[in-house]
């Protein structure tokens, strides 16, 4: 193809062409694109690129911290993220300089394979004419004759790549090599570096991580879809209608904590069933999820990633109608777990949409599961050994239906400065209290239950990535310890005569990568080979 | 899961003995480098008189030091040198059972916060040191710059860094503490030392091209320093591979993915890219000498910024740190 497309462009007078400058600067671009240099400044850019990564709250392992540094930098916050410094490992120019290292990779790796797989087969390198100007290198006669020594530097060099070779006057040489697994390995890490990173996108592809939070009391969540979960990050051909059915009944969850309030252990008691067993009606099999220690079957993952309190309500409305309610509180303090929470209740059986707007009730606050007892609720140990609830009831429109998403940990607060919802009462509850609101309504605290934060996660090449990340391992051990070494011999006879059967022995070494260390292992084969009394030059 | 405090409290005690031995081994090989001559270079600077990166890299390093100079008895540089090395041994193994009293008194390996990896990583850093000796005598006047560093860490360690004996939270009761912690702790140590030969490394190779900076005459040539910092680089690459690798088997564990871009893993990314550049920039044409041991220092800054910065400013899921 080259040629034809030469042939019909190149004019005669023999003037560079368009054709041929394109073809030039292709291939400039690609032996630019595959030299070492370039795959380094490519490496350093990759290793800068990653580095505001380091100082800089990113939104896939964490959210809040970025939304809290734009509180902080107002100004700052929206020049960084527009040239996306707070999602820099999924941005267009953190991609471009790993593919462009990869195509690199790819190109430099090619030739370098194929060199390899000549080089096995290859013989060994001709003794060189002067051994004596090699790094390692020395003589001595031998009363064997030549024939015996080759044979004995074979023996001697067993495991050893060897070639036995002749020059005129029955001159024999024996080269060997040792350390051809340095490449082997050298190659195997680079690719490793290429099934890693396919076994990455596969997973960005065709995983996802789903979480949510489930009542340990008997809850059942099901992996039915995107809207079982309270948040779901799909791979990008995720779409959550075909998610692998399965279903986990949350029965029991355990905490042990330390005298000072630091937790020694978390577990949750479950019940699963996978695709087959709901299927066949199976019974769900029991089992303990705690942390480090996930449920891992049939390629899901469930964690178990964060605990919770969620006190529970039963309001009665003017009128007898009841509700009971038990919303998950988000704990503030990891170390003493007093959270905060809104449990917001709507009057059942209102037709009238304004009076039912108008009688709407929630309770907001502070919940300790161990009070210190005073007026202002504070909570001294994460267990629940003494709960209350610094309660501020309120009573109004909530502004459920006011079409926009609230936070299920608080009340709208518009709502409450346009005077539609309003605190009726605020006030102090032990489980069991009840407390009555002027339009006669009570709200009474009957207990206190525990909640599970699960993740689910997918991700089908997780196996492959493994497995991918441990040839990497072996590949870059053997590459960086294995020495590339070359051991040389050349036996010359002592005197034409045949009667006079001594040789003159000349060994030489080379090491190819790294000198360091290689002499001892010369001065041994040096002294093998060498007989002692002969030794020296 | 007791601790024992007492034993603790001692541990401290062992960690404040190994700190003021070092101080003391430190000093002895100041005295030796004051007390060496210019006009007694280390064999190496004889086999190998050539500069940063001229042509040919194929020569071997010297078998001994002394060989060359026959005397009567030894110069008094190297008694200081020796003393120095044998306060060195003594505070290693001070130090060593400074580390197994902490393990014992809190039950679990003596790596889980950033008092006790500090102090590991020092021990580590000496262990190469002293095994670099006992391979390679004649590079025993590098020991005041090998240990000044080890003692600045230790002495931030011990008052910065400073926390109690005390159990690990529950996400990091598992194996994967010693394992993943343990190779973390060997190749950080290593790469201390690999990164301190190659500041020797450019410091020498400013005098050898400008004449400047008179003392780094009487280091080790600039190609044996080169040669030292590739080497240990080598072999703590793998070792910080499988620390990476098995940091994310443990991270699949314990927080549902293997790879989140963690402050504490973009950093280790980073560095791995950066000794990756190292080991590369070194067989390029070019490239080695110089700038690739620019290259290994920076890498040294990142592993240190890893450990510093990372753990104590931002916050993220490695905040262990037990400081504040």
């Amino acid at each position: 193809m080259t040629d034809t497309l030469e042939k019909r462009t190149d004019p005669p007078s023999g003037s560079s062409s368009p054709g041929r400058d394109v073809l030039a600067v292709a291939r400039n671009t690609w032996r630019g694109l595959t030299s070492m240099r370039t795959a380094l400044i490519l490496l350093f850019l990759l290793a800068l690129a990653a580095l505001p990564g380091a100082f800089l709250p990113q939104r896939t392992p964490s959210p809040q911290a970025v939304q809290n540094f734009f509180t902080q930098h107002p100004t700052l916050a929206p020049l960084l993220d527009r040239v996306g410094m707070f999602d820099i490992f999924g941005t267009p120019w953190f991609s471009a300089i790993y593919l462009l290292l990869f195509i690199s990779l790819i190109g430099c790796l090619v030739p370098r394979t194929w060199e390899q797989v000549r080089g096995l087969r290859a013989r060994t390198v001709a003794v060189p004419r002067n051994l004596s100007r090699l790094p390692h290198h020395a003589a001595g006669e031998d009363d064997r004759t030549p024939d015996e020594v080759v044979a004995a530097a074979r023996t001697r060099l067993r495991g050893w790549k060897l070639d036995v070779r002749e020059e005129p006057d029955g001159v024999r040489t024996v080269s060997a090599e040792k350390g051809a697994l340095r490449e082997v390995g050298n190659v195997v890490f680079h690719m490793s570096l290429l099934a890693l990173l396919a076994g990455i996108a596969v997973g960005k592809l065709f995983g996802y991580e789903g979480n949510v939070i489930v009542m340990a009391d008997g809850s059942e969540f099901c992996n039915s879809g995107i809207l079982a979960y309270d948040t779901f990050r799909p791979g990008l051909r995720v779409d959550g209608t075909n998610l692998s059915p399965f279903c986990l009944d949350v029965d029991h969850f355990t905490a042990q904590y330390r005298p000072d309030g630091a937790a020694d252990s978390f577990a949750a008691d479950v019940r699963y069933s996978d695709a087959d067993a709901l299927a066949d009606g199976a019974p769900p099999v029991p089992t303990t999820i705690a942390v480090n220690d996930p449920l891992r079957f049939d390629g899901e993952r469930v964690y178990l990633l964060g605990h919770g309190y969620a006190p529970q309500f039963t309001v009665t409305f003017p009128g007898g109608a009841q509700r009971t309610l038990a919303t998950q509180w988000e704990p503030v303090d990891q170390r003493t777990f007093l959270s905060q929470g809104a449990t917001k209740f709507d009057r059942p059986g209102v037709t009238d949409e304004a009076e039912r707007r108008r009688t709407q009730v929630a309770i907001t606050g502070l919940f300790a599961p161990t009070s210190s007892g005073g007026s202002v609720v504070t909570s001294t140990y994460p267990a629940l050994t003494d709960p209350e609830v610094a309660a501020d009831v309120y009573e109004g429109d909530l502004g459920l239906d006011s079409g926009r998403g609230q936070s299920i940990f608080a009340i709208d607060q518009s709502m409450v400065d346009q005077g539609r919802l309003t605190r009726v009462v605020r006030q102090n509850l032990v489980p069991g209290q009840t407390i009555s609101l002027p339009d006669g309504t009570q709200v009474r605290f009957d207990a206190v239950k525990e909640w599970v934060n699960l993740q689910v996660s997918h991700d089908p090449a997780q196996d492959a990535v493994l497995v991918a990340a441990v040839a990497l391992l072996v590949g870059i051990t053997l590459s960086l310890t294995i020495k590339r070494r070359r051991f040389w011999v050349r036996v010359t006879p002592a005197s034409p005569s045949t009667t006079d059967r001594r040789s003159l022995v000349q060994v030489g070494g080379l090491a190819r990568t790294d000198q360091a260390g290689y002499g001892e292992e010369f001065e041994r084969l040096r002294d093998d080979l060498l007989r002692p009394r002969h030794g020296g030059s | 899961m007791g601790v024992d405090a007492p034993l603790g409290d001692f541990g401290d005690v062992l960690f404040y003995s190994a700190l003021a031995v070092y101080i003391l081994a430190m000093l002895l090989h100041a005295v030796e480098h004051g007390l060496l001559r210019r006009a007694e270079p280390v064999a190496a600077e004889v086999a190998v008189p050539v500069a940063v990166g001229a042509g040919s890299t194929e020569s071997s390093f010297p078998t001994a030091g002394g060989e060359a100079l026959p005397r009567t008895s030894r110069p008094l540089s190297e008694r200081f040198g020796r003393m120095g090395v044998s306060l060195t041994v003594l505070g290693f193994g001070l130090h060593l059972a400074m580390l197994i009293v902490r393990g014992v008194a809190a039950g679990r390996a003596p790596w889980g916060n950033m008092y006790e990896f500090t102090a590991a990583v020092c021990l580590v850093g000496v262990g190469a040191w002293l095994v670099v000796l006992y391979r390679r005598p004649e590079l025993r006047r590098l020991g005041v710059f090998v240990l000044l560093p080890v003692i600045l860490l230790m002495f931030l360690g011990g008052t910065v860094l400073y926390t109690q004996t005390a159990p690990v939270v529950p996400a990091l009761r598992s194996y994967w503490l010693a394992i993943h912690v343990t190779a973390a702790v060997i190749s950080s140590g290593i790469l201390l030392f690999a990164g301190v030969a190659s500041v020797l490394y450019l410091l020498r190779s400013v005098h050898d091209t400008t004449g400047r900076m008179a003392w780094t005459a009487k280091l080790p040539g600039a190609q044996v320093l080169d040669r030292v910092a590739y080497r240990a680089t080598a072999v703590a690459f793998p070792i910080w591979t499988f620390a990476v690798i098995t940091g994310a088997i443990w991270a699949e564990a314990a927080w549902g993915r293997y790879w989140g871009w963690d402050p504490k893993e973009t950093t280790a990314f980073i560095a791995w890219v950066v000794y990756a550049c190292y080991l590369h920039a070194r067989s390029t044409a070019g490239w080695r000498g110089q700038r690739a041991a620019a290259i290994n220092v920076v890498g040294f800054a990142v592993m240190v910024f890893n450990l510093f910065f990372v753990n104590l400013v931002v916050t993220g899921l490695h905040s262990y740190a037990g400081v504040g």
